[in-house]
């Protein structure tokens, strides 16, 4: 039986080969931290982490991912046990109505890796570019119509803050 | 009137609902009833703006694999149609669909496809066949093109207003005679809309993405011919709605109908360009307008023309015109507004009817009139503030603006521009916001156990404007207990009909209704005291209610209400209620001046944003953090405007060329950048019982002109055609 690895649990793939990563969560397994925003790779409100990668769960599809591991919202922290990326969300106030916040912070969670990793982004290469401004490019995937993004680049910044101190 | 000494209410409290949001454990509407694995309802799409389907073969889609039903307009079922001259109320009217053969714009629904999964839905959807016979489409091409004069407007506006005497010539120093246009816009909420739907013994139950609930239910009833008593809607969390989710949509009458033909719920969710074509959108403007000032830089004329389509069948025109009426003072004023009604999806609100696209064009000619005039734009708008209404001469409940422009541009720092760097202009804009205030009836229930834990209900809905946290701030505050020990329940038809969400109402009015609750409730429990105790005041502290003897010397030693009211008469609740009653006739209005910092590129004619900044007054702030957050929102949707922001028409077949993400471009996060805002806080208790005044609409009210005008002042150019791209700036 083909599965792939979601949140640390091993879960089946499904049978029908035209199911994406972001319809398995939904109609199979009852998941909908991800959320669905356009269906196309155009808005990010669907970001997984695939591997420790950010990923738009509607652009790949579910038996792509045979022995993968997939962290989606619900595994990047819970309630009680927050992800420093969900707190500080919560306390810049990083989103209005919250339907791109699931995507946002899998999102910022890769990037607080890339930037760890030093991995470029398409602003990096200017030294005169700020942090702020290298976050911004690097979460231009994930529109936010509430308009969260300064709080969001806040939110990011201060975690940042909190791992180098 | 009360003066609450609060010190809750206004402060930067979370979000109650935050750890909801950011763990993704808030459910939106396509992810209810899970457990009753509801079918998935796919539509198939006209083709076609107008006509007649001639034929329908939907037999290959009904053998396809998985496939439950194939509705269309032979097996939908009874429903009121849609547009009868009698319907009363826009959120109200019936919302069918697939009711009969004829197809009123592009990419409406053919057909709902029922299947087990998605997939199957949609692969079966291309299997259905039609043919429409289908008509030229009527669309606005031209402002001429606009004759008709519209019913009303919305906020209550005539459609024609002038005040005062046309100048003479003589008085006339300068003027500027421009022609703008604003184009189709849409609200893009990022959640789709969505509704899933069961029929359970003659009852209805449905989970939609509503702003308002009450007519909702009203609009289902009317739709399918029930009784509004057996339909429940809910609506707890909202991924958005700016305007398109006032009203119920397709999604929901098709879930509904569907739910109907198989007997089992039925999840309908729309793709993206669904969302175009089955939602409401913003219709485009062109704005005529001629202004003139005197010698000593005083406006003496203000003419503005309206021109916008109006969809058929449906009653709503924008107000463009609001700004040119209420801004500046003048000797003459004159607005007009004229529509023409096309074959296009629903035109409705999209965030700040009228002034959102006025203000781009209003503002930006005034720009241009206070250049001709050699003034600065600041001064020469700091020179032209009305006292009173300028044309109808009515008081405000309070006007800030000239504290806003005059404190703002402090902050801002005006005077101050950087230094551009190579091949770089750098300018500054500013513009005014007056958003008009409207409080609405509304009510609300609050609740409180023996332990003082207080529940408000409520079906005012959380479109993510900070609402659950607002609510709990005002119980908290007129109860004496912390924001943690209020529960707020939102979004359900059972409980007491509130205003919902929109038109930048619901704060103000269904906050006073809390408050109203909170007091009803105090009231209650006061009156079942011992008479010498019963103007104690209430308090709750350590899972106990408290009250604090009246009498000053026996203050110190308060005692429980219950040992004078037995427990079992808990929990006790009262319902407060606030109606227009409640509020001013004078003239009420949010403030705000805008500004902002480009820097164009010369070669290419890219704009970067470099700050935007706003100072605002609305009254009293219930949460510094959500208000200004949802302010810098609208700054956000202001940019977009300004820059980037239109649907494109195909005008041949009535559709639209970018009903998508990737081509219908709102601002992405690297579009902004610093973004920075105060409030000039000032309670308005003649506005609300609250004292506050709405917000959600003011903060992008003015803020593209702020861009369009900085664009100005950089570059020299002046674009009258939003948005503001690359091209538009080289060629100017
Ligand atoms: S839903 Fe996947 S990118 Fe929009
Ligand atoms: S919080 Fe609403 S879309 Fe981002």
């Amino acid at each position: 039986m083909a599965t792939l690895n979601l949140n640390g649990n091993d879960v089946s793939l499904p049978d029908d080969p035209r199911t994406t990563l972001l319809d398995f969560l939904h109609q199979h397994l009852s998941l909908f931290g991800t959320k669905k925003g356009c269906d196309h790779g155009q808005c990010g409100a669907c970001t997984v982490l695939v591997d420790g990668e950010r990923v738009n769960a509607c652009l790949v599809f579910a038996f792509q991912l045979e022995d993968c591991e997939v962290t989606t919202i619900e595994g990047i922290g819970q309630s009680d046990n927050l992800h420093p990326l969900q707190q500080a969300f919560i306390e810049r106030d990083a989103f209005q109505c919250g339907y791109c916040t699931s995507g946002q912070i899998c999102s910022g969670v890769s990037l607080l890796q890339e930037l760890r990793n030093g991995d470029p982004s398409a602003v990096s290469y200017n030294s005169k570019v700020s942090l702020k401004e290298d976050i911004s490019e690097r979460m231009s995937g994930n529109l936010c119509r509430c308009g969260a993004y300064p709080n969001i680049v806040d939110a990011i910044t201060d975690v940042i803050a909190l791992e180098r101190q | 009137m009360t003066t609450p000494n609060s010190k809750i209410v206004g402060s930067a409290v979370n979000r109650i609902d935050g750890v909801q949001k950011v763990t993704g454990q808030a459910r939106y509407a396509a992810e209810q009833m899970s457990e009753h694995k509801p079918l998935v309802g796919w539509i198939v799409a006209s083709d076609t703006a107008v006509g007649k389907i001639i034929s329908l073969e939907t037999g290959l889609a009904e053998q396809s694999e998985g496939v439950h039903a194939v509705v269309t307009y032979k097996n939908a079922g009874p429903m009121k149609p849609f547009s009868n001259p009698e319907d009363e109320g826009r959120f109200t009217q019936s919302r069918a669909v697939l009711n009969e053969p004829y197809i009123r714009h592009f990419g409406a629904p053919v057909a709902l496809v029922i299947a087990d999964t998605l997939e199957q839905a949609r692969y079966a959807a291309s299997l259905v066949d039609y043919t429409i016979e289908g008509q030229t489409p009527e669309l606005l091409t031209h402002f001429e093109g606009a004759t008709e004069v519209p019913d009303s407007l919305d906020g209550g506006f005539e459609p024609d207003a002038n005040s005062g005497n046309k100048p003479d010539n003589n008085d006339v120093k300068t003027s500027v005679n421009s022609t703008y246009t604003t184009p189709s816009q849409i609200s893009a909420a990022m959640e789709p809309h969505a509704t899933v739907a069961e029929f359970k013994n003659g009852k209805l139950e449905v989970f939609t993405s509503v702003q308002i609930i009450a007519p909702a239910v009203q609009a289902l009833a009317v739709t399918l011919e029930m009784d509004p008593k057996d339909i429940v809607v809910q609506s707890p969390f909202i991924g958005g709605g700016f305007g398109s989710k006032l009203g119920l949509h397709y999604d929901a009458t098709l879930a509904c109908i569907g739910a109907r033909y198989v007997e089992r719920a039925v999840k309908v969710v729309l793709s993206r360009r669904q969302v175009f074509y089955n939602t409401p959108h913003r219709g485009h403007s062109t704005q005529q307008m001629t202004l003139s000032a005197n010698s000593d830089g005083a406006l003496v004329s203000i003419v503005h023309r309206s021109a916008m389509p109006k969809a058929k069948g449906y009653e709503f025109a924008e107000a463009t015109g609001a700004g040119a009426r209420v801004t500046y003072q003048s000797q003459y004023i004159e607005s007009t507004h004229r529509v023409k009604d096309v074959d296009l999806p629903l035109i409705d609100s999209t965030r700040s009817p009228g002034d959102a696209i006025g203000s781009l064009a209003f503002e930006s000619a005034i720009d241009e009139l206070a250049h001709e005039a050699g003034v600065d734009p600041l001064t020469f708008r700091l020179n032209n503030l009305p006292v009173v209404h300028p044309m109808k001469g009515t008081p405000f409940t309070s006007h800030n603006l000239g504290e806003c422009l005059r404190q703002g541009a402090q902050q801002f720092k005006w005077q101050h521009k950087p230094q551009p760097s190579n091949g770089k202009v750098i300018g500054h804009g500013v513009a005014s916001a007056m958003r008009m205030n409207i409080f609405v009836e509304s009510s609300a229930q609050v609740e409180i156990d023996e332990q003082g834990k207080v529940t408000v209900c409520t079906d005012m809905t959380d479109i993510g404007t900070g609402t659950y946290t607002i609510l709990a701030q005002i119980a908290a505050d007129a109860l004496q207990t912390s924001v943690n020990n209020v529960t707020v329940q939102l979004g359900d038809s059972r409980y007491p009909a509130s205003c919902g969400s929109g038109g930048s109402f619901g704060a103000a009015s269904t906050g006073s209704a809390v408050k109203r609750a909170c007091e009803a409730l105090i009231d209650s429990i006061q009156s079942q005291l011992p008479a010498e105790l019963s103007n104690a005041k209430l308090y709750v502290e350590e899972g106990k209610i408290k009250a604090a003897k009246p009498n000053a010397e026996d203050s110190a030693t308060p005692f429980l209400i219950t040992d004078y009211i037995p427990t079992n008469t808990f929990p006790i609740s009262a319902i407060g209620k606030v109606s227009e009653d409640d509020t001013s006739d004078d003239e009420q209005y949010s403030c705000g001046a805008h500004f902002a910092e480009v820097e164009v590129d010369t070669y290419t004619g890219e704009v970067r944003l470099l700050r935007q900044y706003g100072m605002f007054s609305a009254g009293q702030i219930l949460n510094i953090k959500t208000a200004s957050s949802q302010i810098k929102g609208g700054m956000v949707w202001g940019a977009g405007y300004a820059l980037t922001e239109g649907i494109h028409h195909h005008e041949d077949s009535a559709s639209f060329v970018n009903p998508d993400f990737g081509e219908y471009h709102i601002a992405v996060n690297r579009d902004i950048a610093e973004m920075s805002l105060d409030f000039l806080e000032e309670p308005d208790y003649a506005a609300s019982p609250v004292g506050a005044k709405g917000i959600g609409e003011l903060g992008i009210t003015g803020a593209g002109a702020a861009i369009a005008n900085a664009i100005f002042d950089a570059t020299k150019v002046r674009v009258r055609d939003f948005p503001i791209t690359m091209d538009k700036i080289i060629s100017g």
